[in-house]
């Protein structure tokens, strides 16, 4: 007994460390699973609160960029609101829609790591909670992980586990958009089967095969592609619309009949 | 005493605050962000509580992690830095370190210099081999514990001349 104490006293040091380093790689082994813990984020009260603060100064410096991007992206819906063909009534109750919309601003951003999260400034008082579709005036951004009350962390499309249901603008071709992690400028489309013919510049949008996001929000142009002779499937770089390094504005997207889809789905799977 | 431990706990805070409002945005070249809160353990007085020491870093790493989504990444890099710190301070200072008034202030530019380079070869090191989480991305291992510990060598020096106690 004695000999065993003196032993932990003598070694105490190097106990403690491993019992910290134990510590810290659970963590980090449980953080890569997809079931993040609740609280250990940045859109806990503190930290999101430190970046809020911290967005509200750096926001003045980017006004006029921001007032541009914004002016463009309203000529943009004024142009296509224009051309619409005339409808007979006008839906005035936004209890009947089928896609919700909410401002939310960017307090933390990231996109040098292999997973990228970001920060926004809308949580579950705001009833932003997970699998909401987040957007900017350019295009697609990612999908909210983790809500607190005031903030959401929201997994970017450059984040290795992000996989999005993407498609060929003007056709129904649809793969998975993912990220291999070398550029933040270009995200990968997989799944395109060789037969689909394809150019460079064509442009890429969300498909309709998720609950997630609305049909044909942009997301960016083919930079370039590569159809291995052995493979049956493309592989191709897309130049994201979104310059991922310089955001501020972003919008969420409910989809109200999300529960409603996914209870069916699951019932389909129960069923079998 | 009380002042030393006012002073680290202030040396806490902004090192941590700069670290997640400055140098986690830098992105210099597209992909360095230099981490320099690692000045922390330079700054750390020579004759520690290992004990203490260690508790302070795994702190320290964790709140760098809550900030910045990584977590335990800057956790285990900072405590593994801590822990191994005890032998790069003998590998650099040597017999030095055993004068009972010895400082980091009375020691070379040289010793100084080492002893922060090595500090954050260790934590870079542990922190993309953990980040990375396999061996067959050496190069890119190799890639971007040069680049980084190069942005951060750079940074860390110049802040430890800008708060250095020692005027010529």
């Amino acid at each position: 007994m004695q000999r065993i104490i003196n032993f932990i006293l003598r070694n105490k040091t190097s106990l403690l460390y491993f019992f910290l380093l134990f510590i810290g790689l659970a963590l980090t082994v449980q953080n890569h699973n997809y079931h993040r813990s609740r609280f250990l984020n940045s859109a806990n009260w503190l930290s999101g609160s430190v970046y809020q603060s911290a967005t509200s100064v750096s926001d003045y410096f980017g006004l006029q960029e921001e007032n541009r991007r914004l002016a463009e992206e309203n000529r943009r819906l004024r142009q296509r609101l224009f051309n619409l063909p005339p409808t007979d009534t006008v839906l005035l109750d936004t209890a009947r829609l089928t896609y919700q919309v909410l401002p939310a601003r960017i307090v933390k951003n990231s996109f040098t790591l292999p997973n990228n999260y970001i920060t926004i400034d809308r949580g579950l008082k705001d009833r932003v909670v997970q699998d909401m579709g987040v957007i900017t005036p350019l295009g697609i951004l990612g999908i909210v992980e983790r809500s607190s009350n005031h903030f959401a962390s929201v997994q970017s499309i450059l984040n290795t586990r992000s996989n999005i249901n993407a498609k060929i603008a003007g056709t129904d071709y649809f793969g998975s958009l993912t990220w291999n992690r070398e550029d933040y400028r270009f995200a990968q489309l997989e799944d395109i089967p060789r037969l689909v013919p394809l150019k460079v510049g064509d442009t890429i949008v969300t498909g309709a095969m998720s609950s997630i996001f609305p049909e044909g929000i942009p997301i960016g142009t083919i930079a370039r592609f590569d159809l291995n002779p052995s493979q049956s499937f493309y592989q191709i770089d897309v130049e994201l619309f979104n310059d991922m390094s310089n955001l501020r504005q972003a919008y969420v997207i409910r989809n109200r009949y999300r529960p409603e889809v996914l209870e069916l789905e699951s019932e389909t799977e129960n069923g079998q | 005493m009380g002042n030393n431990f006012l002073l680290g706990l202030l040396r806490f805070a902004g090192l941590v605050l700069l670290q997640v409002l400055i140098f986690s945005r830098m992105n210099l070249f597209g992909q360095v962000n230099p981490m320099v809160y690692i000045l922390f353990l330079y700054w750390y007085p020579i004759r520690e509580n290992r004990s203490a020491l260690l508790g302070i870093a795994f702190l320290l790493g964790f709140a760098v992690d809550l900030f910045s989504d990584t977590l335990a990444m800057h956790t285990v890099a900072t405590l593994t830095t801590a822990f191994v710190r005890p032998a790069l301070m003998r590998f650099v200072f040597g017999v030095n370190l055993e004068f009972q008034n010895f400082r980091l202030n009375n020691s070379t530019r040289v010793q100084q210099t080492t002893f922060l380079a090595l500090l954050i070869l260790v934590h870079h090191l542990v922190f993309f081999g953990l980040e990375i989480f396999s061996l067959t991305n050496l190069l890119l291992l190799l890639n971007r514990v040069l680049l980084t510990g190069l942005g951060t060598f750079v940074f860390a020096l110049l802040l430890s001349f800008l708060f250095s106690r020692h005027r010529e």
